[in-house]
């Protein structure tokens, strides 16, 4: 469809909407940043697989029109896994929370890193557990209001980009839904990416967490991406380190792909018994 | 001249032979004992044939890594005892839901917890039917030799299948790791179910989730023409969430139904010298070893005494047993555990204050004599 204009009917199941996200949700753009990325890779719609946990960010899988695996809370990457290791032409995109991802999803997360498999991870960060009502996060950070901290929270938080890269995958990249032109490029560099690609997407959720930590409406949200964050080694960070920095940290391309590997144990084993 | 088929080997590989057998492509799991051996043997043998296996960070990874393959049209398995079980039990309830073929096979040790690892237990037949969360059917097989550990697991590939269901392996550590002869069948002797995959053409409408009158669902792969969604909420025909009172109702009814009205098909058991017994044993797994010494012994004696042995333990078979066992004088059961087949058969039959449990509970497998002493009482013949 490259050569199409893009039209997001083209990529939507417009049977299943409207969607549940709230207004303001950054979701959308998360969404739409997507759809932009798959429209000029010019992939074919049947060779994607979308796999998701639970959460807010996780309903994306439905709203498309690619083979969509919705499952379980925090284990998303593990049956991507078994979709790509069993067809490894299937091009496997999985957006998640902060909390799908990072809390209960936090084992899978680094092993898929580990084994580089070439999985697209999208972590869809808001700081904050959206679907169940605004339970702070292992993203929230100290200092932070939730619902389960009416104190304030204690919990220190990961840093996504940190995290990745220590676990070992071959693509880490931030951007913000504020900058939806930059996050489509990126998702589009995760995607063919071969390995496994983390796209960290800070993205707001105005109804509780912009609310309990008075970041004002989604407005005012995304206005604050623009300003604390900045682009890869940006001079403001001399005056300012603790601007939140976006752009791609790693890209390595000389690590094996784990299904790629997995071939050559295929051929070892075949001439084991020939 | 040397038969290539005739192994002596442990029940764990019996399992991965019929699990070769039967056409296996993906195999996910994680170390743990008494099943790792089944782990071990899939390493080398799945790649021999072109087939996946992926040793995953846990248990619960295992488990969504089968199901995530078996949507790309692979036919999976997973392997695991007790407390991996234990874990598993939430991705299970999502392959009830989503309807989503694929075998797990429990060698049951002690529990509860880390509970006796290197030891044998039945511990874990109601786990495998209520283990997961929320109303459901499911299938659970079990064998007593390695001959039928062989072709049950040839049988739970099918049922999954067929059924479009997880179907449960309840082996143990007893049955797991004792060696004996198992006699590979020879291709085509043994069918062998494949997937039923739809026939509706790219570009029509296809409902995933729309059984045909039989009840079953024809599948299409995952990179196929048809793309849907697949959910573990409930969900209409499509697959999309859907909590619509009708739909919810409609939908975890057809879950229990497609199973529970094939009891007949999916009950499988051995009988041993049932037609004229006054006393039934009835055992499954390496339990009913112990009851079939006994038996035989005691027929030699004179003893009208048979024994039933299930392989099918859910869907439980009520009315075969109210019918094999409508003319017994007394039924004991046979199971190292506290008593979970007892409480089923009781429910059975029609006199339960003639059933009886013979069981073991101390890691220990029951011995003929242990079976022996009950039925001595029960003869009022004292100890
Ligand atoms: S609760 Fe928050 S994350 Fe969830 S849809 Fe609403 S705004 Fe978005």
């Amino acid at each position: 469809m490259k050569n199409k204009k893009f039209d997001f009917k083209d990529y939507i199941r417009q049977r299943f909407f409207p969607h549940i996200w709230c207004p303001g949700c950054g979701h959308g753009i998360v969404l739409s940043s997507l759809l932009r990325a798959v429209h000029e890779l010019g992939l074919n719609k049947n060779e994607i697989v979308i796999t998701s946990g639970i959460g807010c960010s996780s309903r994306i899988s439905g709203y498309v029109d690619f083979h969509s695996l919705h499952t379980i809370h925090g284990r998303a990457l593990s049956f991507a896994t078994g979709v790509k290791l069993s067809k490894p032409d299937l091009k496997a995109i999985v957006p998640m929370g902060d909390g799908d991802a990072l809390a209960i999803g936090g084992n899978h997360f680094i092993h898929a890193a580990r084994r580089n498999i070439d999985i697209t991870a999208i972590v869809m960060n808001n700081r904050i557990y959206g679907m169940t009502g605004g339970q702070f996060s292992p993203l929230s950070g100290c200092g932070k209001q939730a619902t389960t901290a009416p104190y304030s929270t204690i919990d220190r938080e990961f840093d996504v980009v940190d995290l990745a890269k220590s676990a070992g995958a071959t693509f880490v990249a931030r951007s913000t839904v504020f900058h939806a032109n930059e996050c489509k490029d990126i998702i589009k560099k995760g995607i063919n990416h071969k390995g496994f690609s983390v796209v960290e997407i800070l993205t707001q959720c105005p109804t509780y967490y912009g609310r309990k930590n008075k970041e004002g409406d989604a407005v005012q949200m995304m206005e604050n991406y623009k300003t604390n964050t900045v682009k890869i080694g940006s001079k403001k960070l001399e005056k300012n380190p603790g601007l939140i920095q976006r752009g791609i940290f790693v890209e390595k391309n000389d690590v094996p792909e784990y299904c790629e590997a997995y071939d050559r144990i295929i051929e070892t084993a075949m001439k084991g018994q020939a | 001249m040397k038969n290539n088929n005739i192994r002596f080997i442990q029940g764990n590989e019996a399992c991965v032979e019929g699990a070769i057998y039967a056409g296996i492509d993906f195999f996910a799991g994680y170390p743990i004992t008494p099943s790792t051996e089944i782990l071990e043997h899939l390493a080398a043998r799945l790649p021999q044939k072109g087939g996946k296996f992926i040793q995953m960070e846990d248990e619960i990874a295992s488990m969504g890594a089968i199901i995530g393959a078996s949507l790309t049209g692979k036919k999976v398995m997973t392997a695991t005892s007790g407390p991996g079980f234990s874990l598993k039990q939430e991705a299970l309830g999502y392959a009830c839901m989503a309807e989503i073929p694929c075998v797990i096979a429990n060698v049951q040790r002690g529990g509860p917890s880390t509970g006796n690892p290197t030891h044998v237990s039945q511990g874990d037949v109601n786990q495998a039917r209520w283990g997961t969360h929320g109303d459901h059917s499911i299938i659970a097989l079990t064998a007593s030799n390695h001959q039928d550990v062989f072709k049950i697991t040839v049988d739970a590939f099918n049922m999954a299948e067929t059924y479009r269901t997880p179907v449960v392996l309840l082996l143990d550590e007893t049955i797991g790791h004792m060696r004996e002869k198992l006699v590979i069948p020879e291709p085509g002797e043994l069918p062998v179910v494949e997937r039923l995959r739809t026939s509706v053409k790219g570009g029509v409408d296809y409902h995933p989730y729309l059984p045909r009158d039989d009840g079953r669902l024809p599948m299409s792969d995952f990179g196929g023409e048809h793309r849907y969604n697949v959910t573990g909420l409930f969900h209409d025909m499509w697959g999309f969430p859907n909590n619509n009172p009708n739909v919810v109702g409609g939908l975890l009814r057809h879950l229990v139904d497609k199973i529970e009205n094939n009891v007949n098909d999916i009950c499988m058991y051995k009988e041993y010298w049932l037609d004229d017994a006054e006393y039934i044993l009835i055992s499954y797994g390496s339990s009913a070893r112990s009851a079939i010494h006994l038996a035989k012994n005691r027929r030699a004696r004179g003893i009208k005494i048979g024994v039933l042995e299930l392989q099918t333990l859910w869907p439980f078979p009520t009315e075969m047993i109210r019918e094999k066992c409508a003319g017994a004088k007394a039924v004991i059961v046979v199971e190292m555990n506290m008593g979970q087949v007892v409480t089923q058969v009781k429910n059975a039959v029609d006199n339960p204050n003639s059933v009886f449990l013979a069981n073991k509970i101390s890691g220990e497998l029951i011995s003929p004599e242990d079976i022996k002493s009950l039925l001595r009482m029960i003869q009022g013949k004292g100890v």
